[in-house]
């Protein structure tokens, strides 16, 4: 099967500096894969690549087939952004109506979906008055509602409980055996252990693409934070 | 088409769910202009002059301001960037916007017109046309809100553009003296500032001229929302650095 996302020789700059230099990475269809990196190291910046709304200085990102955000790419692409981008001032169902909407989609899915994230409780109320983690899951849901083939979600479990961030990880996983292809960032290094594939993030280059196992294995530690570090300490 | 009526929706819930706002830009206009018809009680031929002129002007500011703010707001919260990686055109969303924000204006219209018309004594003797040029004042407004929302990075901004684009249109536009009263720049200048053309025909409304007098303005006006809203339009960059 041909890889979800292709990268050659990205370069991206914010702000006057070089924030990322020269990537080349492939994402497989099919799986979760993992975007673990320290805070600044580029993994909002190199999603927002993907996703198409980057300015990038020069390479090429090719996603589904396609350049990042063709208009048939973006069919097919879900982007749940870092800070909860959806409307405070609408109730949850309004919202998810409306990002299906958006995807030309009959609102079918909406009650299915809010049952996936548990959200149906909260269904008629404005998310300005839901918690910071349901909102978080509205979120996720606005993405789950156009059933995209990848989904590119920028920490997604950022101030959710356990039991949450477990269920949630489930989801992903539900999702990828369904053939959806997921890119997750986040900088708990730990629960990239619950993704197929990782890739270590550092400064604007992936410093370390493998299994979680294969990470451990390379690196003779116990968890991702130890093989991380260790990695880091190699790089030095 | 759908992902416009969509979008209209989502922009008239989100009024809904800030009835406040909602009741401001409805009755505020009318309650401004009983205040009008009250100052000049003892000069009732200034409320008959400047009064129907009015009546196109809320239309045009209210939703310049709302659009403009809202738009900021979109921009500011991610909405507009996670809307950009959807199949939503870039026209449909301000297309949504116009139609949305128009009916609000066409509702507000009709208030207002009522208030004036039958409470106020104000003399149009043609409401449906009061209303037709309100509405196509307002979408020249959403159109030029559309647009200078581009260039506001805060919300705060937004509304220091309000005085900027529209107190040198009020000026000129011929509300506070004819427009070929003046001298000759301004009336040039008055020429290509669109509340001219609505302040023109709310005139010739109040004089009770046939509509011929208003195509010329109608046309205008026109031409100005759809130019407005299509550089609007261009100024929503899908990618952002
Ligand atoms: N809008 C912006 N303008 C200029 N520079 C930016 C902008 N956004 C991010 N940067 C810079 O780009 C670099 C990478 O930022 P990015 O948001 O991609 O990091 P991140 O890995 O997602 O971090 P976090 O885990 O905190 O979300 C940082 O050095 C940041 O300061
Ligand atoms: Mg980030």
């Amino acid at each position: 099967m041909p890889d979800a996302v292709d990268i050659r020789g990205l370069t991206v700059e914010r702000g006057g500096r070089t924030v990322i230099d020269g990537l080349d990475l492939t994402i497989p269809t099919g799986v979760v894969t993992g975007l673990v990196g320290p805070s600044g190291c580029g993994k909002t910046t190199l999603i927002r690549a993907v996703a198409g709304v980057q300015v990038v200085r020069s390479g090429v990102v090719t996603v589904l087939g396609e350049p990042a955000g063709s208009a048939t790419t973006r069919r097919r692409v879900g982007y749940v952004t870092q800070a909860g981008s959806i409307y405070p001032d609408l109730t949850t169902a309004q919202n998810l109506r409306y990002f299906a909407a958006v995807h030309r989609l009959a609102p079918d899915q909406v009650d299915e979906v809010l049952r996936a994230v548990d959200l149906t409780e909260v269904r008629d109320r404005e998310v300005r008055h839901l918690s910071g983690g349901q909102r978080t899951r509205v979120s996720l849901a606005a993405a789950l509602v156009a059933e995209p083939d990848l989904y590119l979600l920028d920490e997604p479990t950022v101030g959710l409980d356990p039991v949450l961030r477990r269920d949630l990880w489930q989801m992903f996983a539900e999702l990828a055996g369904r053939g959806a292809t997921l890119l997750v960032s986040t900088h708990v290094m730990d629960e990239a252990d619950h993704c197929d594939r990782v890739l270590l993030m550092r400064q604007g280059r992936v410093i370390a693409d493998d299994t979680p196992t294969g990470l451990r294995e390379a690196t003779g530690t116990d968890d991702i934070e130890a093989a991380f570090l260790a990695l880091v300490g190699g790089a030095r | 088409m759908i992902a416009t009526v969509a979008t209209a929706r989502r922009v008239l819930h989100q009024l809904r769910h800030d009835p406040r706002s909602a009741g401001l830009l409805v009755l505020m206009p009318s309650v401004l202009l009983a205040l009008f018809h009250w100052v000049y009680a003892e000069q009732p031929w200034v409320f008959e002059r400047v009064g129907p002129q009015m009546l196109g002007l809320f239309p045009f500011i209210l939703m310049f301001l709302i659009t403009s703010v809202t738009m900021v707001r979109e921009r500011l919260s991610g909405t507009l960037e996670r809307l950009l990686t959807t199949p939503l055109a870039r026209g449909e969303l301000i297309g949504g916007y116009a139609l949305g924000f128009g009916l609000v204006a066409v509702v507000q219209a009709a208030v207002s017109s009522a208030v004036a018309i039958w409470l106020l004594d104000l003399g149009v003797d043609r409401p449906w046309e009061a209303l037709l040029f309100a509405f196509v004042g307002s979408a020249v407004g959403i159109a030029l809100g559309l647009l200078t929302s581009a260039f506001a990075r805060t919300e705060f901004q937004a509304v220091q553009f309000m005085p900027l684009t529209t107190f040198p249109q009020l000026l000129v536009c011929g509300l506070l003296v004819p427009v070929d009263r003046m001298p000759e720049p301004l009336q040039w200048f008055a020429t290509v500032l669109p509340l001219t053309y609505v302040t023109d025909a709310f005139g010739s409304l109040a004089l009770g001229e046939g509509f011929a007098e208003r195509v010329g303005d109608l046309l205008v006006l026109s031409a100005f929302a759809v130019a407005a809203l299509s550089v609007a339009s261009l100024t929503l960059r899908r990618r952002t650095p």
